[in-house]
């Protein structure tokens, strides 16, 4: 089983283009800033919208003029929408019976997958009376009850409280895993993707714009979007050597050498402040004017203007001494064996 | 209220058993009660695919339908009744039709009545119904879509469920309506005891003869519909 997709979806103010692939028993996280069009291809996957160009093939079968009805694709929807009048039981029993299975034999069926699920002591319960974890996890149930070709997961965790997060992510990658098929999930969240996801799709006003496994997306972002959800200074420049011209005559050095079009990225921790032009300097040093200043986890997070916009990350004890504050003049330097550069050609 | 104690102070207490007993008020009871639950039925088996089509599809002209639908609401009852008698008379446009080919009149019988009480009862049926599909979350059908569910199967199993208080509500306000007719029906199927003469034109007849008896017949329906309107309540939308 595997999923084959090119996904075009025209709207007045904003197009959908995006071509996505999973193979069996992979999953394939859809991430990107809200309005980027993530709910809108899996909505289009599911069948719920239909195609303005493109194809959606599953196991090499078109699909994309199939009714939902009978695409044989599992939804996990992100406040779940089950059926507030039906017990979990039934909710789950829902897609067999839609499929033609008997009664009694749905039942057996969805029992079964509730137990599989963990929640074999509240079948008879309504929808209201279930803990958010545990209606999620019925929205699991009834969505793999039908034996799905592709499964669909809509910000699967948003709904939740931290703590019931924490559970019900290591309870989802189990299921996930379990699942034979291809699985698209589509978040927001980058610890999400990266936790329940085999490879992530970056997607943003409607495109994909990087795709990779974690560790290579962490390392390698390719858009201002992904610097800032896995936490890097983002710039596109051009690179001879170890130098890497970046805008307006600025240049850094970078740790290895690289020619041609190049992202250069660097974590906001090894960007370090001091009052005066630093003795002895490091080739990558610069005057720069504090813009902002926030907490970020233990440290304190610095917005820097200057020839390139810098985030650094600096100790609440070196604030203090460099007496931060907006307009604060400092001078920025972040060391060469720091500073990666990677080439810009778009292979995504 | 004061118009209910005027009943009440001017009812003929003394005579009330006997005169509830005279045979021509349970059979006017009885016609009323039987038509204007036909009429219900036939406003709940037509009124909730209308209301569906309304609030549920955008086929071209819904604005116009829904604007035809309520028609009957500020249409005077007797006028209701005379385009009925144009449409289904044994002159009229379906009418003569219906006679010629099945032998078959509707004015001025028992069905006549039924007709001319659901003309008048189902816009209460379709805007409650519609309000009550406008207010349901769209979305669980989607969710019934991708288990299988064709879109039969999920209006049954799954948006009919969500609506039923809606739909009782405006079961209960049609029968209300149905019940309380009066213009239509007697322009329609005129008044014809135990075969047209619902409680109304009932009440209606008397007063021009015995005000007595139409003051018996008015606490009848009063007492009556309020019964069996708060034991509906109770039952069905009680959590509207």
């Amino acid at each position: 089983m595997s999923l084959d997709a090119h996904l075009v979806v025209r709207r007045e103010s904003f197009t959908l283009d995006a071509t996505l692939t999973a193979g069996a028993g992979e999953v394939v996280a859809l991430l990107g800033p809200n309005g980027a069009g993530k709910t809108t291809a899996l909505r289009a996957l599911a069948g719920l919208i239909g195609l303005d160009g493109g194809h959606i093939s599953l196991d090499g079968h078109r699909v994309e003029k199939v009714p939902p009805e009978h695409r044989h694709i599992g939804v996990v929807f992100q406040d779940y929408l089950l059926f507030p009048h039906l017990s979990a039981l039934d909710n789950v029993a829902f897609g067999p019976r839609c499929r033609g299975v008997a009664k009694t034999e749905s039942r057996v069926r969805a029992a079964d997958q509730l137990a599989r699920v963990g929640l074999s002591e509240h079948v008879r319960k309504k929808p209201r009376q279930l803990s958010g974890g545990q209606a999620q996890r019925v929205a699991l149930a009834r969505a793999l009850a039908t034996d799905p070709q592709l499964l669909l997961l809509d910000e699967p965790l948003a709904a939740l409280d931290a703590r019931t997060r924490l559970d019900t992510r290591a309870h989802l990658r189990g299921h996930l895993a379990g699942h034979a098929g291809p699985t698209v999930l589509v978040t927001h969240d980058p610890l999400d993707a990266m936790m329940l996801a085999d490879r992530l799709v970056i997607i943003e006003d409607g495109r994909v714009v990087q795709t990779g496994d974690a560790a290579s997306v962490t390392s390698q972002p390719r858009t201002d979007y992904v610097a800032r959800l896995v936490g890097l200074n983002l710039y596109r420049g051009q690179c001879v050597d170890t130098r890497a011209g970046i805008a307006g005559g600025f240049a850094l050095t970078v740790r290895s050498p690289v020619t041609g079009d190049v992202f250069v990225a660097f974590p906001p921790s090894a960007v370090a402040l001091y009052p005066e032009r630093p003795e002895g300097s490091p080739r990558n040093t610069w005057p720069a004017t504090v813009t902002a200043v926030a907490r970020h986890g233990d440290a304190l997070r610095v917005e820097l203007a200057g020839p390139i916009a810098v985030a650094a990350d600096i100790t609440p004890a070196a604030a203090v001494q460099l007496a931060l504050e907006p307009g604060s003049r400092v001078w920025a330097s972040v060391k060469a064996t720091e500073v990666s550069a990677y080439p810009a050609a778009t292979n995504v | 209220m004061l118009p209910l104690a005027g009943l009440l102070v001017r009812a003929p207490w003394t005579t009330l058993p006997e005169r509830l007993t005279e045979p021509g008020v349970l059979a006017a009871l009885r016609l009323s009660l039987l038509t204007a639950t036909l009429a219900t039925g036939v406003c709940l088996v037509l009124g909730v695919p209308l209301a569906w089509l309304l609030g549920r599809t955008g086929f071209p002209g819904r604005r116009f339908v829904r604007a035809l639908v309520t028609v009957p609401l500020v249409l005077p009852p007797v006028v209701g009744g005379v385009a009925l008698l144009l449409v289904f008379g044994r002159r009229g446009l379906v009418g003569e039709w219906l006679d010629t080919t099945f032998g078959f009149t509707l004015p001025f019988t028992t069905t006549g009545v039924v007709v001319a009480e659901a003309f008048v009862a189902m816009p209460f049926l379709v805007i409650s119904v519609e309000g009550a599909l406008r207010a349901a979350d769209a979305r669980y059908e989607e969710a019934a879509a991708t288990l299988g569910a064709s879109r039969w199967t999920a209006f049954r199993r799954v948006t009919l469920p969500l609506i039923a208080p809606g739909v009782a509500a405006g079961a209960v306000l049609c029968w209300a309506r149905a019940l309380g007719e009066f213009g239509a029906t007697i322009t329609f199927a005129g008044n014809f005891p135990g075969r047209t003469q619902t409680m109304p034109l009932a009440v209606y007849l008397a007063l021009e003869q015995d005000l007595d008896a139409a003051i018996v017949l008015s606490l009848v329906l009063v007492v009556v519909s309020v019964a069996i309107l708060a034991a509906l309540r109770d039952k069905w939308a009680g959590v509207t």
